[in-house]
């Protein structure tokens, strides 16, 4: 660790904190509102700003008149508010795991990917959809549900596996973790590609599109599930917030402060496998959201997870509902994978925190 | 009270330490002195749980260290260790903030403690700054801030575990950090600390142990433990042992 301790003090910005934690979560509350807002407006049909607002309040259940507002409403209900809600969704649970393994690892640097559920949701995706697709396809009104299903396991699976070879004596160790989830990623890299050798055009298509991940295609049956376990992980993670601060210490520190360490790291890969996993059999793989969102917010608010939890599920919400704006708007009518534009927004925007620290 | 019976702790398959028996007594400061890997510091560990001991027995009153609930036994035992890895930008006071963890007392009253943790550490002008942003020494200032926060204000029953909190200070700040835990120890608690320094130890402290491979040598009183035979034999230097002029302690002089 003492050479990724050294990349990490390159990017620890040793100012503290810019921002209170009162305009802190004003501001993003209202980035969040904002980022809704335009994500239920603009696409390839966009809708006056006024109509969006009175035709959500509309299907919120409000009554306000609904001249002139068939279309929105038909829009909004159908395709817009799904896709919004798992773009809010998908963004705070990928940043909220995001947080978490960066205080497990006790590392600025550390991403959801490191416990290895994003590479092993890829491997359940590439077996269902090779798998499937080998087998005759599985019925059109399955096939969602399969894929989502199997992503899900095999993101828990993995992590499970990674957790299990990082346990010694009773005691998970944390750079065991670290390279076990390397290897398992490597492992599940490779099997995933022999689904690809064996799948053939359109399967092909189908796989490298998963793989970029996706809002499109948004339902509320492929929403639920994901709401129900963020929802969970979300409500898990402010009670654990000082066992994280106090984390940070080391581990042997923050059992002498009274944290039952041990639990806290075994509710850390569980959470961050059940978010991420569910985000990512929901929407396909997103990186840099989990890596850059809590860092970002460190930079205005400090370390306290008192206030790093909550704050990065709102701002990795709205990030997440803008980069899917420029997804949808960029090459409209047709459509960027959001995969690729996180990526090419999060990659300079590291390389920027990278630069910065080094002036 | 910490009462450790005919310990014996391995590290991997080392044995590091053998047949300790110890007791820290309430208003006490046990001074711990060895030469590098003499075994200090895995005394420090098998005292405070951090490793498992793999003979005897540690007892926090009467009970087991290890029975004791994570929160409880924070309440009353307390652990610094040599150097900490906090990499992350918390202020001074978020720090040491972190020591009332264990205790469920309200934000005011673990203002004032913070508070006053921080002026025995001589830390208080640090208020505010980004602990990244300290020195090796202030950092150590913090932390010990921090373990002092965790005890406030120190009463009989309550086990402070220092390992070497000395090594990073100006001479000043060596004494200043000294008396506060001395003072520590005054209103009650038992301290054991880990030290370097001879004549630090022979001035703040009412007994010694002094360690070599992993063995006691001598447990007694700075006037007993300190003696150029012993010391000659532990750490192979030649020394005059004088009364200090005006305190009538130990004063140890390399010749």
């Amino acid at each position: 660790m003492r050479l990724s301790n050294r990349v990490a003090a390159l990017f620890a910005s040793p100012g503290a904190a810019v921002l209170k934690p009162r305009s802190l979560f004003v501001g993003l509350g209202l980035l969040c509102l904002l980022a809704t807002w335009l994500s239920l407006a603009l696409g390839s049909v966009s809708l006056p700003l006024l109509d969006t607002v009175r035709a959500a309040l509309r299907l919120s259940g409000l009554p306000v008149s609904a001249d002139g507002l068939e279309q929105a409403e038909l829009i909004l209900g159908q395709i817009r508010l799904p896709r919004t809600l798992l773009g809010l969704t998908v963004g705070g649970v990928l940043a909220l795991s995001g947080v978490a393994m960066q205080g497990l690892f006790r590392n600025p640097l550390a991403d959801p990917g490191l416990v290895g559920v994003s590479s092993g949701a890829a491997l359940g995706a590439a077996f269902a959809i090779v798998g499937g697709s080998a087998l005759g396809g599985v019925p059109q009104a399955f096939s969602p549900y399969v894929l989502s299903l199997c992503a899900f396991l095999g993101g828990l699976g993995v992590t499970a596996l990674v957790y299990r070879l990082g346990r010694r004596n009773g005691q998970a160790h944390v750079a065991t973790m670290l390279l076990a989830g390397i290897a398992l990623t490597a492992l599940s890299g490779s099997a995933v590609g022999l689904f690809t050798y064996l799948a053939d055009d359109a399967t092909l298509r189908t796989l490298a599109f998963w793989n970029l991940g996706s809002l499109n295609g948004a339902s509320y049956a492929r929403l639920w599930p994901l709401l129900l376990v963020s929802t969970g992980v979300a409500l898990w993670s402010p009670r654990r917030a000082q066992a994280l601060n106090a984390l940070l210490l080391g581990e042997s520190e923050a059992a002498h402060l009274g944290v039952d360490v041990e639990r806290l790291k075994r509710e850390l890969v569980f959470c961050t496998a059940l978010g991420v996993g569910a985000a990512v059999a929901a929407a396909g793989l997103i990186g840099f959201v989990g890596l850059v969102v809590p860092h970002l917010v460190r930079l205005l608010a400090g370390p306290d997870h008192r206030v790093l939890l909550p704050a990065s599920v709102l701002a990795g919400a709205s990030l997440l509902l803008f980069a899917d704006l420029v997804a949808r708007l960029v090459l409209a009518p047709a459509e960027l994978p959001i995969g690729i534009v996180t990526a090419f927004i999060g990659a300079p925007f590291f390389l920027y925190l990278l630069l910065r620290g080094r002036a | 009270m910490l009462r450790a019976q005919n310990l014996q702790v391995q590290r991997g398959k080392h044995t590091v330490l053998t047949d300790i028996d110890l007791r820290l007594n309430p208003g006490e400061v046990l001074g711990v002195l060895g030469p590098n890997g003499a075994g200090k510091s895995s005394l420090l560990a098998g005292l405070c749980g951090d490793l498992r001991p793999t003979q005897g027995q540690v007892w926090l009153d009467d009970r087991p260290l290890a029975q004791w609930e994570g929160p409880e036994r924070a309440r009353r035992l307390a652990v610094l260790p040599q150097s900490s890895t906090l990499d992350f930008a918390f202020r001074v006071e978020e720090v040491v903030g972190l020591g009332r963890l264990p205790h469920q007392t309200g934000r005011v009253r673990d203002g004032q403690v913070v508070a006053a943790a921080l002026q025995a550490a001589d830390a208080s002008h640090l208020h505010g700054r980004s602990y990244l942003a300290l020195s090796g020494g202030e950092r150590q200032r913090v932390h010990l801030a921090r373990v002092l926060a965790q005890l406030w204000p120190g009463e009989a029953g309550q086990v402070l575990l220092l390992d070497e909190p000395t090594s990073m200070l100006d001479p000043l700040h060596q004494h200043t950090l000294l008396q506060a835990v001395r003072g520590f120890a005054d209103r009650g608690a038992a301290v054991l600390v880990i030290l370097h320094d001879l004549n630090l130890a022979a001035r703040y402290c009412d007994r010694l142990l002094l360690l070599a491979s992993g063995q006691s040598v001598a447990m007694g009183t700075p006037q007993e433990v300190l003696r150029p035979d012993s010391l000659k034999a532990v750490f192979g230097l030649e020394v005059l042992v004088q009364p200090h002029p005006e305190r009538g302690h130990p004063l140890i002089i390399a010749r």
